[in-house]
């Protein structure tokens, strides 16, 4: 009996199921995590948010609804958290990153789907997601189709508002894009029951770029050659950063770049000394996918940049504070969105550009593509940029695989190959 | 100096012994279950001053008895090299998998492709379908070579293939078409996995399937070049380990 049964007894949880995955988490954070040399002292507080996965934060998520607050469950990087956060919500993320009851999930989709869209509707149907059963609405977006099909199924489950993200980004996207966040204010005002002032939604904005700002701190600390902190634990801190409270989790990111810093003055750094620097790009890993990362990481070489979702492409770029007017503020913050440059655009550019550009800010021997199998945009997408990195000289690894660890020897047969390579450009 | 490389394939185990970069003596045995208890007997009364391993069993030989490990790709590279000096490609079946690695002219891996993660169009994939048609595989190569005419194998999947072969048995298709289409669909899959790497001339066939005289003749053919076949493909492996001990 957990301490929390009867909390998630309310939200419909299938206490049975629910005990079943808590008990493979630990064993996967003891293998993933904590098995790590010399790690920030600063990850404690993390390492606690994961241990309370289920728990305390869910009870704030249930303290906070019962004082009239609501939350809303996101699946994607282009949802603005600002948005929900002015409303007095509290936003999570709700991608999973797990293997859960795709029996279950292939009952109501194809079996050829990404990974992150089955686990994400097996959670639900095995009611063993507190977070999803927390929200008062979920919002989906119409980023890949796999997705955009889903959420008409998640719809009749759980009230959904779909917002739709262009696929380009000429004049008349920005447009729509302005209007669909817009249109998401209202809906969101509506389900919480209040207007938006200027200088709410302002705040909110601060709160939020003080987030990223402190995510991006982060992010220059991984350029520290020998590593001051491990691409798995970055991984982790990005993770939490989207279901933790803003506030706090701002915090504890500065207090543990504070160490970082210190780490770094100090010649203090994780495990060896030099080691490869690997560029992780491709889809995002929801907690707890920490695969790849380990496979590199106990290879011998460090993940030093991670471009995804679960990266830089969360944080990267602020929201413009000075705004004069709500028009301008929301204009804004549409702007920053559209600014994430994700494989459901075309012609995507930027994309390439900003991998060539972090390639060589990082330092970054090797890259490391990961594709989920079946995600189109990523896996096409692969194709380019593989032919654009590997003009500049940068080896380049294609990994395309799913949450299940059957590949895990072959996975890591071909990133030490990799690693091998690196060595050998050194000494050529 | 006696260097010893081990390499633990899904099929096959062996253990070479090396002086310099010249071959002392290599074995090979099965795998089996119990890969930990072959090797332990194929190094039974034998000392090395230094034992590299690889293959996929790499890491269970560091955590028993190996001094360190290297990947199967580096060390076809490095075995290739040794062999074939002008080996700017390598193809390797192997009992589990397929690779494909092209090598800058100094020897070094400069791009490497493997297939997913089933074992389509491998050594494993020969023995299943040999097994349905109730012939070796050396037999099976041997009458693929036989005739001109083929079924089209349509699934490389070795589970579907087999039901694919069973369908065809049961019509009465005679076993060298059938044995024929099934090197042909291996031998698709091979060459698309090195057009992925690009071929370049001369390009070193490897691998325990290496030996199959059918597949290097429909290669051969479908690539309009020679392939070069080293005495013993199985050691290639094993011999890359021992040879990034002088690296």
């Amino acid at each position: 009996m957990s301490e929390y049964d009867a909390m998630w007894e309310k939200l419909g949880i299938d206490l049975e199921a629910h005990a079943g995955l808590l008990e493979v988490l630990p064993p996967m954070y003891q293998e993933h995590i904590l098995s790590q040399e010399n790690r920030p002292e600063g990850m404690g507080y993390f390492d606690f948010v994961f241990s309370e996965v289920h728990g305390l934060r869910v009870k704030e998520l249930v303290e906070h609804r019962e004082a009239g607050g609501v939350v809303v469950g996101t699946f994607c990087t282009y949802v603005p958290e600002e948005l929900i956060v002015a409303v007095g919500g509290i936003c999570v993320g709700l991608c999973a990153g797990a293997q859960v009851a795709p029996e279950e999930a292939e009952k109501l989709l194809p079996r050829n789907l990404c990974a992150l869209i089955k686990s994400s509707l097996g959670f639900k149907l095995a009611k063993v997601c507190p977070y999803i059963e927390s929200c008062d609405l979920l919002v989906g977006e119409t980023t890949c189709d796999g997705k955009k099909k889903y959420f008409e199924v998640l719809g009749e489950l759980q009230p959904v508002h779909v917002m739709e993200v262009p696929q380009m980004k000429l004049e008349h996207d920005r447009e729509l894009w302005r209007q669909e966040i817009r249109r998401l204010l209202a809906r969101l005002e509506e389900e919480a029951g209040r207007k938006v002032t200027l200088e709410g939604l302002r705040e909110a904005v601060r709160l939020i770029n003080d987030k990223r700002k402190a995510l991006l701190r982060l992010e220059e600390l991984r350029k520290s050659d020998p590593p001051v902190i491990s691409g798995r634990d970055a991984l982790l801190v990005a993770q939490i950063a989207f279901y933790d409270d803003p506030a706090r989790l701002t915090e504890k990111v500065n207090a543990l770049c504070d160490e970082l810093e210190r780490r770094r003055d100090g010649g203090i750094a994780i495990g060896g000394a030099h080691r490869p620097r690997i560029l992780l790009s491709g889809c995002p890993m929801a907690l707890p996918n920490w695969k790849v990362a380990t496979i590199i990481e106990t290879s011998g070489a460090v993940v030093a940049m991670d471009e995804m979702c679960t990266g830089i492409r969360y944080f990267d770029n602020l929201v413009d504070e000075e705004a004069p007017d709500m028009d301008a503020l929301l204009d804004a913050i549409a702007d920053r969105y559209l600014n994430i440059h994700c494989a459901i655009f075309t012609p995507n550019r930027e994309r390439v550009d900003h991998l060539k550009e972090l390639v060589r800010d990082y330092d970054i021997d090797a890259v490391v593509y990961y594709a989920l199998q079946f995600c189109d945009p990523y896996t096409v997408e692969a194709f380019g940029v593989q032919r654009e990195l590997e003009e500049l000289g940068v080896p380049f690894l294609y990994l395309e695989t799913d949450y299940s660890a059957e590949d895990v020897g072959q996975l890591s047969t071909r990133v030490q190959a990799l690693i091998e390579m690196t060595g050998s450009r050194e000494k050529a | 100096m006696a260097i010893g490389g081990l390499d633990i394939g899904s099929r096959t185990i062996a253990l070479v012994e090396m002086d310099g970069d010249e071959v002392r003596w290599g074995e090979v045995i099965a795998t089996t279950f119990d890969p930990l208890a072959q090797c332990r007997q194929l190094l039974e009364g034998r000392e090395f001053d230094l034992l590299v391993a690889t293959g996929y069993g790499r890491h269970l030989a560091q955590a028993n008895f190996a001094d360190r490990t290297i990947t199967e790709i580096k060390a076809f590279a490095l075995g290739c090299h040794r062999l074939f000096p002008q080996c700017r490609t390598i193809l390797d079946i192997g009992g589990q998998d397929t690779k494909a690695i092209s090598l800058a002219p100094g020897g070094k891996v400069a791009d490497f492709q493997m297939n997913d993660r089933c074992a389509a169009g491998t050594g494993k994939f020969l023995e299943v379908m040999a097994a349905a048609m109730g012939l070796t595989i050396d037999e099976m190569g041997r009458i693929a070579l036989e005739t001109e005419a083929e079924v089209k194998i349509s699934s490389m999947c070795t589970v579907f293939a087999e039901s694919e072969v069973t369908g065809l048995i049961a019509r009465g298709t005679p076993r060298p078409e059938i044995a024929r289409g099934l090197h042909e669909a291996i031998c698709d899959r091979a060459v698309s996995l090195l057009k992925r790497v690009g071929i370049e001339r001369e390009v070193v066939f490897a691998g325990g399937v290496a030996r199959n005289p059918c597949l290097k003749a429909l290669l051969e053919r479908r690539l309009g070049i020679p392939l070069l076949i080293p005495e013993n493909p199985q050691l290639v492996g094993a011999m890359g380990a021992a040879l990034s001990a002088l690296h």
